[in-house]
């Protein structure tokens, strides 16, 4: 069977790649382009450790067939910092010690930016909702919704 | 596995004339289940490409809601969610955020799980499934007719979903829709229940639907509930009668999430709250037609 040539944007590089219909997006980021950060955890959806931003919505990669990617823009966590430097979200988790494996931290790092971009300002209820498909099972969560609200409220004065 | 992303209902429906070749809208079922082991078909047409079963839009008549439309558009759709808030609370009780990204209502409905979320809240507001046929047609089924069991439907092969219209919702009315996790989020309802009512001035209901869900092989719509609360002002004791029809309605599974008698009680409470929020946004409608 021929393989499936997919054009799209990653991280603000157009990228072309060949794929099996039935590949996932998360493997091809993975095993095509390198894109590491990107984890598999439970590949059903449920876990978030694959989440990505894909034409500006929060995805789970492993529910994407790879050919789908054709004509989108995707962000992974790789794409989050500006070389070296991290955004305020990326040093919350740093300072605030917001992990611990850090397995589950990159898609926390998106899924929480994807919130921070259409609420600047999020309670910690909302924070928590807005994270449940993010799944840790070392920190208990608290220090992450803590680093996001801190990098929230950094965000905000730096707009002010 | 072949891929197909058609850009006309035309199209789709004639690649699904092909033998083993199915449909996905979101595949955030699709995907866990070849995961799982199902086979996979010989080939999949995704129908995300097509405008027409990813739109949102609205008429004096009625709205139309693609088949494959994300359910992060229709909880970010504030004139949906004014008109119709327990319908666009159920759509947005699929999953996380991530999930939200793909799911649809058309992809909720045909995977046919009796605890799909959105769909006793479809029921309740007499959504209409508009379907494509293999001849190039269309058929239209009411949404509670489209599931046949757990997995199962009555489309027939070659026929898929394209979009769900609803009649925009008469003055006073109200609808809302609850379900028990054993969880805050991100799991299956052990119960769903939906509840709509029509008030006239006096606040006396003059229409209701209720409808259940995850308590039958597939969603329940309540008839002698509904008959409990017409001509009531959703007072105790009509609460109480539809709590005990609702209830009585239900043929649940025995699972980890809740035994049967469990299960059937909660119908009752939820058919109960559910009705009172129901009636509490119908009467703030009261006056506005919309």
């Amino acid at each position: 069977m021929s393989r499936i040539q997919v054009s799209c944007t990653v991280n603000g590089d157009p990228v072309d790649f060949l794929c099996d219909a039935d590949g996932s997006l998360l493997n091809t980021l993975r095993d095509e382009l390198g894109l590491t950060g990107i984890k598999e955890g439970c590949g059903t959806g449920d876990c978030g450790a694959c989440s990505i931003l894909m034409d500006d919505q929060l995805h789970c990669a492993c529910l994407i067939f790879a050919p789908e990617a054709t004509g989108t823009t995707i962000t992974t966590v790789e794409g989050l910092a500006d070389g070296d430097h991290l955004t305020p979200l990326q040093e919350c988790f740093l300072e605030g010690a917001a992990l611990q494996c850090g397995i589950c931290t990159p898609g926390f790092l998106v899924a929480a930016t994807a919130l921070l971009k259409h609420n600047p300002n999020p309670t910690e209820t909302e924070i928590r909702y807005a994270l449940a498909g993010n799944l840790c099972r070392c920190t208990g969560y608290d220090k992450i919704v803590r680093a996001v609200r801190e990098a929230a409220a950094q965000m905000r004065e730096a707009s002010a | 596995m072949k891929y197909f992303a058609p850009s006309t209902v035309e199209e789709a429906a004639g690649l699904l004339a092909q033998p083993n070749t199915k449909v996905f809208a979101g595949a955030t079922d699709v995907i866990p289940q070849i995961r799982a082991g199902r086979p996979e078909p010989e080939a999949l047409v995704d129908l995300k490409k097509i405008d027409r079963l990813v739109s949102v839009q609205r008429t004096d008549a009625k709205w139309v809601i693609g088949a494959a439309t994300p359910t992060a558009r229709l909880t970010g759709n504030a004139e949906l969610a004014a008109e119709f808030p327990g319908l666009v609370e159920a759509a947005g009780l699929i999953g996380s955020d991530q999930v939200q990204s793909r799911s649809s209502l058309g992809g909720n409905l045909c995977n046919a799980s009796p605890a799909a979320d959105s769909v006793p809240a479809m029921v309740v507001n007499g959504v209409r499934a508009v379907i494509a046929t293999p001849g190039g047609g269309t058929r239209t089924l009411a949404v509670e007719d489209v599931p046949a069991g757990p997995g199962r439907t009555n489309l027939v092969p070659g026929e898929f979903v394209v979009e769900l219209e609803v009649d925009r919702a008469p003055a006073r009315t109200g609808d809302a829709y609850l379900r028990l996790i054993p969880r805050t989020e991100m799991d299956i309802a052990v119960v769903g229940a939906g509840v709509r009512v029509t008030l006239d001035e006096s606040g006396t209901v003059t229409d209701a639907r209720v409808a259940l869900g995850a308590v039958a092989p597939t969603v329940v719509r309540v008839q002698a509930a509904e008959a409990a609360l017409i001509g009531s002002k959703l007072d105790d004791a009509a609460l109480a009668a539809a709590a005990a029809a609702a209830s009585a309605a239900c043929n649940p599974i025995d699972d980890k999430r809740g035994t049967i008698a469990y299960r059937t009680h909660v119908a009752g409470v939820l058919t109960r709250r559910a009705a009172v929020i129901a009636g509490q946004r119908a009467a703030e409608k009261n006056g506005a037609s919309r």
